[in-house]
């Protein structure tokens, strides 16, 4: 029961950084490698702002709204001036690329190589038990934040008009502009919500571990690939269901097996799924069926 | 003056040497880009060659050469398995996957406790030179430069630019593929099996996904339009950081993070602004002072 | 005689359209066949299905008596099929001449040591290749764009290196998929004397091809598709008569 607990903590922030992750990729077909770099400065940022006196309630969003603006610059620089070449796929992976290891780079140049963490009384510290298992508050905080962030994104991809949009353009972007759709302008806008997801869940992940670090983005990276795939790529339910499976099983492997086998179960998953199944598990429901 | 030459030598031996690594690595990836795929498993496939080798030379008692093969022909065999159903993925899933095999070759390694699992193997003999390294890199890079304007290369090339064409022209871009991987695979194994047995030790975690990106950085920042692109990117990647050494102090700052900005800054810029590369400079710079002679004319 | 081209029962459905709705015929060693059809008569994929990038969903289709449906492209093309496409697809960074080097893949054997050593016997074999491809790019009136990039080649000149590159594998089938679309009509005529050329050498030719003049000029016999059904079959001034041609082209003919 604890572990099932353990796990959709874990499996709600890996679900809530893929999400963000598929989104972009739904829509441009691009891998965001710098989806993780964002992941970690949102983190840093929420620290400087805490650092500065600001409620963690207050931090949090602020955190993410930079990420958002990040996502919105990442864009501009690394995808727009790509988006005509005829290999934009491949070399958008290679210009995200860029952009992630600037980032880590100003990460390590701005805050050092150690782990910062939150000062002291930033996280309430209360438990309670439920069944057997024993949970804190902060647990309860971080799947309810993320829980609510899947209901948003899911009303605004299915419910409002830039949700149209954004399917439009994910569907094919020559027929979205032809309809009189401002591709530009949509595209800016995935980044923006994919990149404040991936914040929300650095931040998130941050003070459940109340560990920053310029490199933690890394192992994320590598495991949100992991979900988006097993998901189906572009497949925004996909991402979730995969993220929190993916907790779940790491949590279990971690219990039975050993931790140094917890990653080998996400890359393990993914080769497989990749050579047997490579529409995922939820096959083409791509984002049209968000 | 010979002195002076042999004191330069020791100094930058090791800088000499990882040219030369990085240099095979580089051209490894640039095997399988060269028919337009990218494939993203080669840290996998050196680690592989790295223990290969090791464990013969340390465990088996083999010589030396007998080790070096392995560290070829092993990946090389393991690509095929793993290309054969990997290889029908296209562009960004293809190096998904490969991305995915060389994480599970890493983890594999750590938890594998024959290989001292995540400490890695230490005391390995020092028998590769730098000259020895220098060797099998001309060799590599003879073996892909002979291949291109060859009915291979221009196979290769057809494959990288329109595949479904290719194959009407009666070119079997499967095994093409699957031989570049294999060539990829044997060539990031010989860096592994070298680098293992130059600085006697190999960890897992040498192995993980950032090297990768160091291998591919390489390739992209000098061009992959030839064989030289790589070649050129390495070098100048791993020298670089030795000339910013003394920089980082006077700007106040820690070599490490410095070496990351700058390296993601110039991979940004190649890439915007200069899609085949650094190399591709020396060809605009003379087209232009063409232009300009002849404007003079 | 037997065919040099048969095609029995052929089918290819996308989705729920049906493409290619069990056509047959053949094509004589050394004919030049016209198919013909309203657009979306499944002209295309009938090249796509015969030159292997389509399987078919039924139907045979045989190549000099072998079968060859359902079989990988390079494959079809070593029992002697090339092709052009209706969509140029060069190898737009190549040259003319790489171009047409590639098209001789499947009859070159040269050897990786001798290359690799730069011997006088693989240096021979270059040699001659570029020798065959330079002479093929002369038959197509491109002699002074051997060295070209194909990109920097105009509309009609692409078209005629895709025709080279095609002949190029020396086939026994030669399947044309529009191949003077964009031609201006002095480059029309130099392409039908070359499909006349290509037919006299032995070569039976397939001809998909919107230019009306053409094909009653070049062809020996001409098939008309509609909705992926073979409505006529005939030598060219009677398919011209057949009223369910007649009836397929109204309003579409050019």
């Amino acid at each position: 029961m604890q572990q099932v607990v353990n796990g959709i903590f874990l499996g709600s922030i890996y679900a809530l950084f893929a999400l963000g992750y598929t989104l972009v990729f739904g829509v441009l077909d691009i891998l965001n490698l710098a989806h993780a770099a964002v992941f970690m400065l949102a983190a840093f940022v929420a620290l400087a702002l805490v650092g500065h006196g600001l409620h963690i309630l207050a931090a949090f969003p602020l955190a993410v709204l930079g990420a958002g603006l990040l996502g919105v610059l990442l864009e501009r620089v690394a995808f727009r001036p790509l988006r005509a070449r005829a290999d934009s796929n491949i070399s958008g992976l290679i210009s995200s690329l860029a952009m992630a290891t600037i980032f880590e780079a100003v990460a390590y140049l701005v805050w050092g190589p150690n782990v910062s963490r939150f000062p002291f009384g930033t996280i309430p510290e209360s438990q309670f038990h439920l069944g057997g298992a024993v949970i804190s508050r902060l647990q309860v905080t971080i799947i309810g934040v993320a829980v609510a962030l899947f209901v948003a994104l899911t009303w605004l991809v299915t419910r409002t008009r830039l949700g149209r949009e954004v399917r439009a353009v994910a569907e094919s972007p020559r027929a979205a502009r032809v309809l009189g759709v401002d591709v530009d302008r949509v595209i800016a806008w995935s980044f923006l919500i994919s990149s404040a997801l991936g914040g929300a869940a650095g931040v998130l992940y941050a003070l459940a571990f109340n560990a920053i670090q310029p490199d933690m983005g890394r192992g994320v990276e590598l495991k949100g690939l992991a979900v988006i795939v097993l998901g189906g790529m572009g497949s925004m339910p996909g991402a979730v269901v995969a993220g929190f499976a993916l907790g779940l099983t790491e949590v279990f492997v971690v219990a039975n097996l050993g931790a140094s086998w917890r990653d080998a179960v996400s890359f393990a998953g993914l080769f497989l799924i990749l050579v047997l199944r490579p529409r995922g598990l939820f096959g083409a429901a791509a984002l049209r069926e968000a | 003056m010979m002195e002076g030459l042999a004191d330069l030598y020791a100094t930058y031996q090791s800088t000499l040497a990882y040219i030369g690594l990085n240099g095979l690595l580089a051209l490894s990836i640039y095997t399988s880009l060269s028919c337009g795929q990218l494939a993203l498993g080669n840290a996998g496939f050196a680690a592989i060659g790295a223990y290969a080798a090791a464990l013969l030379t340390m465990n088996a008692g083999a010589p030396f050469p007998l080790a070096l093969a392995a560290a070829a022909v092993v990946p090389a065999l393991v690509a095929i398995p793993l290309g054969l159903p990997v290889l029908r993925l296209k562009g960004i899933f293809l190096a998904i996957a490969t991305i995915g095999f060389g994480e599970v070759v890493r983890i594999g390694l750590v938890n594998w406790d024959y290989v001292n699992g995540a400490q890695g193997l230490v005391a390995i003999p020092q028998k590769a030179s730098v000259g020895l390294i220098w060797i099998v890199l001309a060799a590599a890079t003879l073996l892909l430069w002979r291949l291109r304007g060859s009915k291979w290369g221009f196979a290769l090339e057809a494959i990288r630019q329109d595949e479904p064409a290719a194959r009407t022209m009666g070119i079997d871009t499967a095994s093409y593929k699957l031989a570049m991987l294999m060539l990829g695979a044997a060539l990031a194994g010989l860096a592994g099996g070298l680098e293992a047995h130059f600085t006697f030790m190999v960890a897992p975690n040498g192995f993980g996904f950032s090297r990768v990106v160091d291998m591919l950085v390489f390739a992209v920042v000098g061009g992959i339009a030839s064989v030289w692109g790589p070649l050129f990117g390495a070098s100048f990647l791993t020298v670089l950081p030795e000339a910013m050494r003394d920089l980082a102090p006077l700007l106040g700052i820690e070599p490490g993070p410095l070496r990351m900005l700058v390296n993601g800054l110039i991979l940004l810029a190649v890439i915007l602004f200069l899609p085949q590369g650094l190399v591709s400079l020396g060809a605009r710079w003379r087209e232009r002072r063409a232009a300009r002679a002849r404007r003079a004319a | 005689m037997s065919a040099c081209l048969e095609v029995r029962d052929l089918a290819r459905a996308f989705g729920g359209v049906r493409a290619v709705d069990g056509a047959s015929f053949s094509v004589l060693p050394g004919e030049v066949r016209g198919l013909i059809g309203p657009n979306g008569a499944g002209k295309t994929t009938v090249i796509n299905l015969v030159s292997g990038l389509l399987a078919p969903s039924g139907g045979a289709i045989l190549v000099e008596g072998r079968e060859v449906q359902g079989l990988a492209p390079h494959r079809v093309a070593s029992s002697g099929v090339a092709r052009t496409f209706q969509n140029i697809r060069l190898f737009l960074d190549l040259t003319a001449l790489d171009n047409v080097l590639v098209g001789q893949h499947r009859l070159r054997h040269p050897s990786l040591p001798s290359r690799l050593l730069g011997l006088p016997a693989s240096r021979a074999e270059e040699r001659q290749a570029r020798e065959r491809a330079a002479a093929l790019l002369e038959r197509v009136g491109l002699a002074e764009r051997v060295h070209e990039r194909a990109r920097n080649l105009s509309y009609g000149e692409q078209r005629r290196v895709e025709i080279a590159r095609a002949l190029a594998s020396e086939p026994r089938l030669l399947l044309l998929d529009e191949p003077t679309a964009g031609m201006n009509p002095v480059e029309v005529q130099a392409v039908a004397a070359l499909i006349r050329q290509v037919a006299a050498d032995g070569r039976s030719v397939l001809l998909v091809e919107h230019n009306v003049r053409l094909v009653m000029g070049v062809c020996d016999a001409i098939t008309v598709l509609n909705f992926g059904k073979l409505i006529a079959e005939g030598r060219p001034a009677e398919v011209a008569r057949d009223p369910a041609v007649v009836t397929a082209y109204l309003g579409t003919a050019k």
